[in-house]
């Protein structure tokens, strides 16, 4: 593969490999462990639809470099805007005045190493789609909504785009780059029946391919329809019961019970500093035989892929838990390194403005061997949960909520009522030894998911097979 | 510092914006503003006594928003670029012109009609003093932080650390209706998060501290040792049975109840259809002793700021009277599409569209302390932390996951986790029957605590 990505930076900003040599060896002057530098230059836009009409397109070019330096458990960092080789240099002079010992090694010499893979080759942009194009989708997908039913009072839609190239070169002498496109779309519904109640349904797809993946043709036309349909279902919702029950997980998306309940505590820094209720637990068991969950940053065109993390290590398919047991954790580069491990290309940021974490990318069970009908006509009274909202965990008491969209009774072994308003909450080291029945039928959800840590949103993913967890709390009111 | 411009004086960073709306006033747009956000940061996080991280930044990015007429009304865009050279800068007027020309006309688009902020009152948004004080300085109110929630409890065991943080912004804005204004400001933040544990388990809670001025925060030590004594009073928490009961919301979580209000108060979500209250605007949405009041210009206020994202006066705005619904938050678009004036609430950053936002929102006190509010509660619910995206604005539906305290004889008895309360917020609003005297200002959304006659809580 070519060097493009990295040759983008050099043409762009007229930084070459001397001045990002020069930059990394102003860090090393103090005795630093590690010093790197993150440079990005990111275009998005959005088109949004509103009652039959887009108002307004919006265009945003982001660009800025970030310069670290790490010594022990200390991190400094600076950032700018600027991209320039004076406010390089600034910016590492800043970032390793976390040390004060003066270094004693030379410089350091970059190169740059080829992709060997992409997971996510795109012919054009998309950022590079004409808005013309891309208003007429909206209004397709308003016309189409309207026509379903005539319930249906208002269409919310957007095509939202990113393009982002950042470059990471560090004191190990690493240069490596990355094209990253990432497309989302979304339709809200909102319902009314001629009583006055309303509701509102929503649905949304994407990841990282071209935006012909979704709009040519008819590709595009079951996110309205799922959008539509889940307006109208609410519309029957009746009141959710409160209290413990058994709860039948529809697949995919629901998958955002895995990363609320285990992926966060799974996560390196919470357990170098050991303060997740998973530290220190490697070996033991924290869900039940059949349970296999794993981190896959390398699967193809999918949101939360990357070629390589924000730290340039390539991304891989860890295994967190095996068959039950507790494998692993997911890991950047410090924590790694204070660890005594190797990083698993989870090392991730916003954008050039913040520090690296250890983030989750795609995260999800594998498939069991039941049969999904034959797991809800196991359940004799309980909640079945197929959409949610958003959820958020307590890292140090385990403790997770999350926030059904779509859910039904289960009375007798039959899915009933559609309920609304109705909450999940759990304890994450526990509630995967729950798990009574694994579904046949794994699926990754569409590309939808937002995960956000200490103030920073990274694309990722979620999947899991149906399933069934015994004994949950279900926040309704009846 | 921190005053608005007179209209037609030269302010630093409007010349910048200026010449960029003329040249798109050449190329065919009709009407435009644009933005320019400065910003310079520190951040500081201790961990134990050791540095965990220091974070230094300078941003500076131009937003720019600019209306083409076409037959029907204005068509619109919004693009935003950090870099700020000439021909980025000439690049970006062409696009948005070109962008703009593309989308539908619409008849409620463009400028405010006029009124913009004529004066610059003083809002002591900065304290100049404050742009000397370094990093050393910040990382040993991290130690002090640190060592005081340490000190406070032999059962804190281990820290998730304490950031300072300060923030110092220039905000420079232009309109083609000639108005142009500039302020400064700062905002400071505290925090300390640190874990207690006991027989194997453990607790986190955080304790935080905002202000314009490092005067106005709280001393390191009292933001350690506040939170050290919430995480420790979390300790041996357990599930209740699910049950109707009394819910006293304390003031960290009376101001997330107040936040998933304020979404259904903009003018955005009433006018499209998405707001619970859309139809109750004079109506009885909250107890009679509810009064929610929105203010821009309040002194030292984290929201407060001379004029709104579209140049008009910042103001004071009853939302709430009494418990009556009597003004939604509303921008100049929102304001147009409902028949309605601006209530300068604009909200817009350089690399964002117009929008709506509380500017200092908060529920007026009442006269009890939290512990006496407690005390008359016989048996309940003391909620100190809220989890969780449980809340439909369209529907008002609200079910939220839970912590804090079990109230048994008017006293605070064991911890209590992994519940949910839940309800409908006009009913929740509704059934205010108690209102504590102790505001907490944390950012821009204020309240009291408050106690909610009834709720579901769900749990074991």
């Amino acid at each position: 593969m070519s060097d493009e990505p990295v040759a983008l930076f050099e043409r762009r900003f007229g930084i070459d490999d001397r001045s990002l040599e020069a930059a990394i060896g102003t860090a090393l002057e103090r005795e630093v462990d590690y010093a790197d530098l993150f440079f990005e230059a990111s275009t998005q836009d959005s088109v949004v639809l509103e009652e039959g009409i887009v108002k307004s397109g919006d265009r945003h070019l982001v660009q800025g470099v970030g310069v670290r330096a790490l010594a022990g458990e200390r991190q400094g960092y600076a950032h700018s805007d600027d991209v320039t080789v004076e406010s390089l240099n600034l910016a590492a002079t800043t970032a390793r005045a976390i040390c004060e010992q003066p270094g004693g090694a030379g410089g350091v010499a970059v190169r740059a190493t080829d992709r060997d893979r992409d997971l996510y080759p795109i012919a054009e942009a998309p950022t590079d789609v004409p808005v013309a194009a891309k208003i007429d989708a909206l209004s397709n997908i308003d016309a189409y909504a309207r026509s379903h039913d005539t319930r249906v009072v208002q269409v919310m839609a957007s095509l939202v785009s990113q393009h982002r190239h950042v470059m990471i070169a560090s004191s190990e002498g690493g240069l490596v780059a990355d094209v990253q496109p990432l497309v989302r779309m979304n339709v809200q519904v909102i319902a009314e029946t001629p009583e006055g109640r309303r509701e509102v349904g929503f649905q949304g797809a994407g990841g990282r391919f071209a935006w012909g993946t979704l709009l040519e043709g008819d590709a595009w036309k079951p996110v309205v329809d799922e959008a539509v349909r889940l307006a109208l279902v609410n519309l029957e919702a009746v009141p959710c019961p409160a209290g413990t029950m058994d709860v039948v997980l529809a697949p995919g998306w629901p998958g955002i019970l895995l990363h609320e309940a285990v992926g966060h505590g799974l996560e390196g820094d919470f357990n170098r500093k050991k303060t997740s209720a998973f530290a220190g637990r490697v070996g033991e068991r924290v869900a039940a035989p059949g349970v296999t969950v794993v981190d896959d940053g390398t699967l193809e065109k999918r949101r939360g892929s990357l070629n390589v993390d924000d730290e340039g290590t390539r991304t891989e398919r860890t295994v967190l838990i095996e068959d039950g047991i507790l494998r692993g954790y997911m890991q950047d580069k410090l924590n790694a390194r204070l660890m005594g491990v190797e990083p698993t290309g989870n090392g991730r940021r916003e954008s050039y403005a913040h520090l690296p974490l250890p983030r989750m990318t795609n995260t999800f069970m594998l498939a069991g061997e039941d049969d999904p009908d034959e797991i809800l006509r196991s359940v004799d009274d309980g909640l079945y949960a197929v959409g949610f909202g958003g959820g958020q965990v307590d890292i140090t008491s385990g403790k997770f909520v999350f926030s059904a969209s779509e859910a039904y009774k289960i009375e007798g072994g039959r899915v009933t009522s559609p309920v609304k308003g109705a909450s999940l909450v759990g304890n994450g080291p526990d509630v995967l030894t729950r798990v009574r029945r694994i579904g046949h039928d794994l699926e990754l959800d569409p590309g939808v998911g937002t995960c956000g840590k200490e103030g920073q949103g990274v694309p990722v993913g979620v999947g899991q097979p149906t399933l069934r967890i015994d004994a949950i709390t279900v926040g309704g009111t009846e | 510092m921190g005053a608005a411009s007179t209209p037609g004086t030269a302010e630093p960073g409007t010349e910048l914006l200026i010449d960029a709306l003329a040249r798109a006033t050449e190329r065919g747009a009709h009407a435009g503003d644009a933005l320019l956000a400065s910003s310079r940061s520190v951040e500081t996080r201790v961990r134990g006594d050791e540095i965990d991280f220091v974070k230094q930044s300078g941003e500076r990015t131009l937003g720019l928003r600019l209306f083409v007429r076409s037959e029907g009304g204005l068509s619109s865009a919004i693009t935003s670029t950090s870099d700020l050279s000439e021909g980025a800068v000439d690049r970006l007027v062409t696009d948005t012109v070109a962008l703009a020309r593309a989308t539908a006309p619409d008849p409620a688009a463009g400028l405010p009609d006029g009124g913009f902020a004529a004066d610059a009152p003083e809002l002591d948004l900065i304290d100049p003093d404050d742009l000397g004080v370094g990093v050393e300085e910040r990382i040993a109110w991290g130690r002090e932080a640190e060592r005081a929630a340490r000190s406070a409890d032999p059962r804190i065991t281990n820290s998730e650390g304490s950031d300072a943080s300060s923030h110092f912004g220039q905000t420079a804005y232009a309109n083609t209706a000639g108005f142009t204004g500039s302020y400064q400001s700062a905002s400071h933040a505290l925090y300390a998060s640190p874990v207690a544990g006991e027989h194997g388990s453990m607790q986190t809670d955080v304790w935080a501290t905002t202000g314009r001025r490092l005067g106005d925060l709280e001393p390191p030590a009292e933001v350690g040792r506040r939170a050290a004594e919430r995480a420790v009073a979390m300790l041996g928490a357990k599930r209740v049975p699910t049950c109707e009961v009394p819910v006293v919301f304390d003031a960290t979580t009376a101001r997330s109840l107040l936040a998933n209000l304020a979404a259904c108060l903009s003018g955005y979500a009433v006018y499209r259809g998405g707001s619970f209250l859309k139809d109750r605007m004079g109506e009885a949405i909250a107890s009679s002793a509810v009064t929610i009041v929105d203010d821009g210009r309040l002194q030292g206020g984290l929201g407060s700021r001379p004029f709104d994202g579209e140049g008009l006066p910042t103001r004071r705005t009853v939302v709430v009277e009494k418990g009556r619904l009597r003004s939604w938050l509303l921008d100049g678009y929102s304001a147009r599409k409902l028949g309605l004036a601006s209530t300068g609430n604009a909200s817009r950053g350089a690399g964002s569209a117009p929008s709506v936002g509380p500017t200092n929102l908060w529920i007026e006190p009442g006269t009890a302390s939290e512990a006496e509010i407690v005390a008359d509660t016989g048996r309940g619910l003391l909620v100190t932390g809220l989890f969780g995206h449980g809340f439909n604005p369209v529907t008002g539906d609200f079910s939220r996951g839970a912590r804090g305290r079990w109230i048994e004889n008017g006293e605070p008895t064991h911890a209590v986790e992994e519940i949910t309360v839940a309800g409908n917020l006009l009913d929740i609003l509704q059934h205010i029957d108690a209102i504590g005297s102790e505001l907490l200002w944390l950012g821009r959304i204020s309240a009291p605590p408050l106690r909610v006659a009834r709720m579901t809580v769900a749990g074991a």
